[in-house]
Parts: structure tokens; C-alpha cells; sequence
């Protein structure tokens, strides 16, 4: 197989991404690292000094810090749930034979492909918006007063768009899994009389069970960043209604020029996606060996 | 056809399966829709649907207002320029990992994917601050190369994945027959993985298209594509539906299309290849 020449050119060949990704990964880190225990402020950048965890005891007791890590849970766990039994039924859904079966495909996938300040502006205007957007109108048809989403409810209109942006994702791998469910499981199943319920409880679902696992894994580390969607429709607010852990960091850094405790923040956004990521890659590692 | 249903139940779940991807893509269709719309027309109660002056004076305006075109282009050559290079350092390293293994190609590539998953907001402090310093702060260059390095774990785990399905016994019929490791790669392996190679490289476009994090904190005016441009929409301008949606529809159609092509390959590669 893998010659003395080939096994020295594989190594040649490989050597600049390993080289790149270890510089991208480790530098940024380490001088995260590095900024978090210091006094650093842009507005003052004359007067840098070591502060040891400082920044970190204070990130952690405040407020605003835990109300970000629990808007960040909030936002995570409700659209992993909207989206993971969403996209379970409409996977189910677009597995049946239809007619126009991939043209409804296509519409199911496209808001996946919507670039996130997209559609976080058009739900914002021309659905939520509480004067004349379509929601209103449909509101006020039926006889509602019209949600004031963005003033009453800020976190659930962010969960709702974001929620959007990733249905589609859930329903497209899940619809992948399921068609891989063979016809012969399918007909003994149904020859066994097996109804709806029990055939989708033990024939499809642990058939899908991984895929879903997946699902949750790669949204969980995408959600964890959810920034643009915020940072165009309530900039983190009202109050910090909305601002998740890497909206505080950014208007940490970039807004009141505390590098120290944003850095701080930013460390603990790491730490957060490691402990999801683990599971992660362990359950594709596994696969790698199949 | 897993069990056999009446025509009436199937025509119900059909009309149910249209109603939901029209919900679903209605958003998408509406914004469309609207783009044609006068301002006036765009924020009317009750909303109009189809019937008002359809007009294109949006998205001239988009243009002339806001200057889209460059927007476009900076769009255009940061996802095509950056996973370009990405490519030409991703084919040589996934070629290497997938047909000269060495005892530690899995855990290099587990590293390889551990990498994508650093939350970007851990990286933003020094990297705006090293971009400042090195004058790097809104140039296309310095976005480009962040946009790279963001997608190359992704770039070599699907080229990896398709290499690994090419038979190794052709390579090596070309390794007998006195073929140069650089004339293996370019003529007997690449021809091959062509399919591969366009799947992935779309797939990154599509991302690096639509990636909003680095973009937004990155660029100001010169460099930024057209996630901060749409960005630039939220206030106070945010109030002009109908442009907004000319710019949106503009925005995102290319990456629409392009998306519907590539469906397949996303599967493959948004899941690192735990779900074909």
C-alpha cells in the first residue's frame, strides 16, 4: 500500500493545513487567554496591567452575564426543540409519496440558504412588524389585537427567525436518514401489522436516532454563536433581553473596549462549545471506524 | 409506497405536504413579491398580494442608493477567492489522508474537525486587534483569509470523504506504470474526484456567502459583502420595505440557486459525514 515515497509526500502534502489550522486555533486562544487576565481597556490602552482572574470573578457575578448565559440556554434549547420535531414531521411528510415531491424539497430546504441578516430584517418588517406587517393583518382579520413582538416578546421573535433558519437544515438530514430506511423493513412492517405509532416508534425512529443525535450536536455549536440575527433586529435589547453570550462579548470588546473581560467572556464561550463539541466528535470518530 | 393508503388519505397528506413547504418558503416569497412593490403598496393594510403596479424602480434605486454592485463583488470574490486557495492547500492534504494514511490520519483528522467548532466570539478580541494593528480591518484580504481558515477543516473532510471512495487500485496502476505523485494527483485522481471537488467547493461558497459574524465585525464600507450590507438596512433605511426586499431578493437568489444544486452535498458535508 503506502510506499516509503508516498508516506513522505502525504506528510509534505498535509503539513500546510495542519500548520494553518494549528496557528488559527492556538494563537486567537492563547491570546484570549493572555488578554483575559489583564486590565486592558482601548480607551486606556497606556495603562495595561495583570490582574490574575479578575476579569473572570467578574464576568461571573455579573448580572448581565448570567442573564446572557441563560438568554444563550434559552435560545439553544428552544429552537433545538422547534426545529429537531419540526423537521422530524416534515421529514416524514416529504418521505410520502407526493406529487411535485422535489419541488417541495427545494422550498423546504431554501431558508437554509437566506443569509442570516436577511431573514432576521424580513421577519423583523414585513412579517412582525406590529403596524403592517402580515402577522398584524392576519391578527387583526381574525379579531387579535396584534403582537407587539419585538417590544413584548423579544427573545421568542428571535427564537421564532432563528428557528426558521434552521428547520430546514433538521428536516433535509433527517429526510436523508429516512430514505435510507430500506422497503423490505418497511413492507415486514406493515405485512406484521404494525400501526402508524408503533411502526414509527420501532422501526423509524431508531433508525433516525443518529442522525438526530447529529442534528442536535451540529445546531447546538451553531446556535451557541447565533449573532447576526441579534445584532440587526434588537441589538441584544430591550434592556439585555436578548443578548446572548457572544452578543456580550462583542459589545464588550467593541462597544465599551474591555478587551480583559471580553476575552474573559470569550474563554468561557470556548469552554461551553467544547463540552457540546466532545460528544460531537466522538460520535462522528465512531462513525469514521464503520 | 411503505403501506398501502386510500386515495383519500393520500390526497390529504399531499394538499398537508404543500400547505407546509408553502409556509415554510412563504417568507422567502413574500420578500420576492415585495420587492416589486411601491414603498406605499409594501406597508398597506390590508396587504396586497398580487394585485398592485408591479414595478423595478427598487432595485435600480438599490443600486443607485446604496451601490449593490460592490457589495456583490466583494461577496463574489471572498467566497470564490478564499475557498480557491482553501482548495489548493485542502485537495493535497486530503489526498495525503485518504491514499498515504499514517497511524495518526484519524485523530488528525478528529483535531482537523475539533477546530471548526471553536465558538468564533472566543477568537474575535485578538483578532480584531491583531487586524487593527496590521491595517487588515476592512480589506478584502484579511476578511479572505479568516473566511479560509474557517472553512478548510470543512474543505478536507468532504474532499476526504469522496477520495476515499475512489478505488486506490487506479492510483496505484498509475504509480506502476511510472506516474510522478504530481502527475497522480493532477491527471488520474482529480479527473476522478471532479464531481467531489465541485460539490465541496460549492458548499463552501455557499457558507462563506452567507457567514455574518466575521463579516459584520471585520468590515466597515471598502471590503464588506452583503450580509453587512443587508446589515446596513436595519435602521433607519430598514423602514423602506420594498427596497430592503429588492436588496434581499438580490442578495440571496445567486446562493438560493446555487443551494438548490448542492442539496445532496450538504447533507455530506454540514455532517462531516455521519449522514449520507
Amino acid at each position: 500500500m503506502a510506499t516509503q515515497q508516498t508516506t513522505t509526500a502525504g506528510r509534505v502534502l498535509v503539513a500546510p493545513s495542519v500548520i494553518l489550522l494549528f496557528v488559527w486555533m492556538i494563537v486567537p486562544l492563547v491570546m484570549t487567554l493572555y488578554f483575559s487576565s489583564l486590565r486592558y481597556s482601548l480607551l486606556d490602552p497606556d495603562n495595561v496591567s495583570f490582574v490574575g482572574l479578575q476579569n473572570y470573578t467578574a464576568f461571573l457575578t455579573d448580572p448581565d452575564f448570567l442573564t446572557a448565559l441563560y438568554n444563550t440556554l434559552v435560545l439553544v434549547i428552544s429552537v433545538l426543540i422547534i426545529s429537531v420535531c419540526g423537521g422530524i414531521l416534515v421529514a416524514l411528510l416529504m418521505d410520502q409519496p407526493v406529487f411535485g415531491q422535489n419541488v417541495l424539497r427545494l422550498m423546504v430546504i431554501a431558508p437554509f440558504f437566506v443569509i442570516p441578516t436577511v431573514s432576521a430584517l424580513v421577519w423583523k418588517n414585513l412579517l412582525m412588524n406590529p403596524d403592517s406587517g402580515l402577522f398584524a393583518w392576519i391578527a387583526r382579520s381574525l379579531g387579535f389585537d396584534p403582537i407587539v413582538w419585538f417590544t413584548n416578546w423579544p427573545m421568542l421573535s428571535v427564537i421564532v427567525i432563528v428557528s426558521w433558519e434552521w428547520l430546514p437544515f433538521a428536516s433535509l438530514i433527517l429526510l436523508t436518514a429516512l430514505q435510507s430506511l430500506d422497503e423490505e423493513q418497511k413492507e415486514a412492517a406493515s405485512l406484521d401489522g404494525a400501526g402508524p405509532i408503533s411502526y414509527f416508534g420501532y422501526i423509524v425512529l431508531p433508525h433516525i436516532a443518529r442522525a438526530i443525535t447529529v442534528v442536535i450536536l451540529i445546531e447546538t455549536i451553531f446556535l451557541l454563536s447565533v449573532f447576526a440575527e441579534i445584532y440587526v433586529t434588537t441589538a441584544g435589547g430591550p434592556g439585555n433581553a436578548t443578548t446572548n453570550i457572544p452578543f456580550l462579548v462583542y459589545k464588550q470588546a467593541l462597544l465599551n473596549f474591555d478587551i480583559g473581560g471580553a476575552s474573559a467572556g470569550g474563554i468561557i464561550a470556548v469552554i461551553l462549545a467544547n463540552i457540546v463539541a466532545f460528544f460531537l466528535v466522538r460520535i462522528i470518530g465512531r462513525n469514521l471506524e464503520g | 409506497m411503505a403501506m398501502k393508503q386510500s386515495t383519500g388519505k393520500r390526497i390529504g397528506v399531499t394538499v398537508l405536504a404543500w400547505v407546509v413547504a408553502f409556509l415554510i418558503f412563504f417568507p422567502i416569497l413574500w420578500t420576492f413579491i415585495t420587492s416589486f412593490k411601491s414603498e406605499l403598496d409594501a406597508i398597506a393594510m390590508p396587504p396586497k398580494f398580487l394585485f398592485f403596479n408591479w414595478t423595478l424602480e427598487n432595485y435600480f434605486a438599490v443600486q443607485e442608493r446604496s451601490n449593490y454592485l460592490k457589495f456583490a463583488y466583494n461577496s463574489i470574490v471572498l467566497s470564490i477567492g478564499a475557498n480557491v486557495f482553501g482548495l489548493l492547500i485542502a485537495v493535497p492534504a486530503a489526498w495525503s489522508m485518504a491514499f498515504a494514511p499514517g497511524k495518526r490520519t484519524k485523530d488528525l483528522l478528529m483535531w482537523m474537525l475539533s477546530t471548526k467548532m471553536m465558538p468564533a466570539v472566543g477568537a474575535l478580541v485578538p483578532i480584531y486587534l491583531l487586524f487593527r494593528d496590521l491595517h487588515l480591518l476592512d480589506s478584502l484580504f484579511g476578511v479572505g483569509v479568516v473566511l479560509l481558515l474557517i472553512n478548510l477543516p470543512l474543505l478536507i473532510w468532504m474532499l476526504y470523504t469522496y477520495f476515499k471512495e475512489i478505488p486506490v487500485d487506479i492510483l496505484e496502476a498509475a504509480r506502476m506504470d511510472g506516474a510522478s505523485l504530481l502527475n497522480e494527483i493532477l491527471y488520474v485522481l482529480t479527473p476522478m474526484a471532479v464531481p467531489g471537488i465541485a460539490s465541496t467547493m460549492l458548499l463552501a461558497v455557499i457558507l462563506s456567502w452567507n457567514e455574518a459574524f466575521w463579516t459584520l465585525n471585520l468590515t466597515t464600507s471598502n471590503a464588506a459583502p452583503l450580509p453587512a450590507f443587508i446589515a446596513s438596512y436595519s435602521a433607519p433605511e430598514g423602514f423602506f420595505w420594498a427596497k430592503l426586499s429588492a436588496a434581499s431578493t438580490l442578495a440571496i437568489a445567486p446562493i438560493l440557486i446555487l443551494g438548490w444544486f448542492s442539496q445532496k452535498q450538504l447533507v455530506r458535508g454540514l455532517t462531516f459525514g455521519a449522514v449520507k
